[in-house]
């Protein structure tokens, strides 16, 4: 762990596992918009960063986060502000 | 219920006082919530801002010839690893406070990529927290906060926030990053409390 | 187990069971975990794993699915590829200490992006780019493909180390067997091999092994961070197109 650069992400396919108790439908298969440049795109493009006290999404165009989750013994606190739109093609 | 996974035991237990809920680690974890903010020295600046919005500041150059102490700690991260006897030198919160006037119960630090974080006045006061520098030796590394963070070890790292830049003075707690999702204001690792509510 | 929700399923964990393991090199273990119900997964899909210690700690770590469900008598089996990085927190009990009729949790099937069925993709011709053990995604697109007796046009460029780190190998090596096979091109970055002195993967090793733009292949790109933004980049180079590739990086869910 030690060797991890400051940059190291994941991108949004790992966010079918976490988001799976929030989104009935996959996260990773919708489109989302960023609230803060505009971007739209893949929601499996995103950059995830998990090595964190929650999981914190980022715009792969700006940097600015898009969405937050943390996971207490009391329940789970989802920011979702820094998306503007998320579609899914059923 | 969750099923145990036999001969499954994570890290190795500490010989160390571990706070509850904590294993021992040898390495220095990176955790992050974004890309790790490249901050050049010539452009740094430290701002205290009381209550009123009157500005202490420093440059790099400034802050570098205050009185530096070498502290040795401990780290707690709420992701429940512990680090024993990290060695570090910077500026008592002590000094940078030493001229400022304030009733302000709390602060609220900001940092360069956008990170803050909330904790008590008392809690950065009295010999218990720096703005660090250099680690074990070496400038500290960009992914570890670096050119300068906030340390304040007897708290859960989050608390001490990377690539400090600001910390302003609030008579009302103002939650930050972290504190916006559910952790806890103030952050006790001995205590336990990770979460809001836990008291 | 699954639970209905507004008539859609809802990821829940199961218990599963090793079954089988055998090594496929001297540091990857591949695992075939049972469980008893399984909605089905789709090439290029993962699960969750989530291991727990004995004072209540868990952890939880993503690995890629190495082939189609199989159906056994008790279940379905899933099969994964774990490769161990040293010091890591769960590879090497997942490599060194997992035995067989040990139980862990499981979540998924887990992904919507990076999947490959042979309907989708219209006939195009798919090229595959492996960094490591990002083969592993990939190598269940290969199998599905079989499965599926399915003749689209598969191309592998796959990089590794050495020859001694090769994932699957006997089955990327055998010769083509009828169905038209996969082209597989192996490069080393760390050893020189015949055809390729040792180096990273390069616009010229696409251009030469996998499909021309003008194909507009579906190009699946996994590995490392820095291999996947490489990859991507060179075959942006040589005009395929955005929309064509997809990528999924190995990042720091963690060893």
């Amino acid at each position: 762990m030690s060797t991890l650069q400051g940059n190291d992400f994941e991108d949004g396919n790992v966010l079918g596992g976490p988001f799976a108790e929030i989104f009935v439908h996959d996260l990773t298969a919708a489109t989302g918009q960023c609230r803060f440049c505009g971007l739209d795109g893949p929601m499996a493009a995103v950059h995830v960063y998990t090595r964190a006290p929650g999981v914190v999404v980022r715009c792969p165009g700006c940097q600015e986060v898009l969405l937050r989750l943390v996971s207490t013994p009391r329940g789970l606190e989802l920011d979702a502000s820094g998306l503007s739109h998320l579609s899914w093609k059923l | 219920m969750a099923v145990l996974t036999p001969g499954f035991h994570g890290r190795p237990r500490s010989e160390h006082s571990l706070p509850p809920g904590q294993y021992e680690v040898g390495d220095f974890p990176v955790l992050s919530a974004g890309p790790t903010p490249r901050v050049p020295t010539e452009t740094w600046t430290l701002t205290v801002t009381d209550e009123t919005g009157r500005r202490h500041e420093w440059s790099w150059a400034e802050f570098m010839k205050l009185p530096q102490e070498r502290p040795t700690v401990d780290l707690h991260c709420v992701t429940r690893w512990s680090k024993f006897g990290t060695s570090w030198k910077g500026v008592s919160l002590d000094t940078l406070f030493a001229d400022v006037e304030t009733s302000a119960g709390f602060v609220l630090v900001g940092c360069d990529g956008g990170y803050t974080t909330n904790l008590p006045v008392s809690d950065i006061l009295g010999g218990k927290a720096w703005i660090v520098h250099t680690y074990e030796g070496a400038p500290l590394a960009p992914v570890h906060g670096g050119p300068a963070r906030l340390l304040v070890p007897h708290l859960y790292l989050w608390k001490s926030a990377k690539w400090v830049r600001s910390i302003q003075l609030v008579t009302q707690d103002v939650p930050g990053f972290w504190e916006q999702l559910g952790y806890h204001d103030r952050g006790d690792p001995w205590r336990e409390q990770r979460y809001q509510g836990d008291q | 187990m699954t639970s209905e929700l507004l008539g859609r399923t809802v990821l829940s964990w199961r218990v599963a069971e090793l079954v089988e393991s055998w090594p496929e090199t001297a540091s990857a273990r591949a695992l075939v975990l049972e469980v008893p119900e399984w909605p089905g997964h789709r090439a290029g899909q993962h699960v969750d794993l989530r291991l727990t210690g004995p004072d209540g700690y868990t952890t939880e770590r993503s690995y890629s699915l190495a082939s189609p469900a199989e159906r056994s008598p008790d279940g379905w089996r899933l099969q994964l590829v774990v490769q161990r990085v040293a010091d890591g927190e769960v590879s090497p009990y997942l490599t060194d200490v997992f035995a067989a009729g040990n139980l862990i949790e499981v979540r998924g099937p887990i992904g919507g992006w990076f999947v490959w069925s042979p309907r989708e993709g219209g006939g195009a011709p798919v090229l595959l780019v492996a960094g490591g053990s990002g083969i592993v995604p990939l190598m269940s697109m290969v199998r599905e493909r079989r499965f599926r007796h399915d003749r689209t046009p598969f191309r592998l460029v796959y990089s590794l180390r050495t020859r001694a780190d090769q994932l699957f190998a006997d089955e990327l090596n055998r010769p083509g067997s009828g169905d038209g096979g996969v082209e597989t091109f192996v490069l080393h970055t760390r050893e020189d091999s015949p055809r390729r002195p040792a180096g990273r993967i390069t616009a010229a090793d696409l251009a030469a092994w996998g499909w021309p733009a003008d194909f507009a292949p579906r190009c699946f790109v996994c590995g490392p961070t820095g291999f996947v933004e490489e990859a991507a980049r060179l075959l942006l180079s040589l005009g395929h197109s955005p929309d064509d590739i997809k990528t999924e990086r190995f990042g720091p869910s963690g060893p």
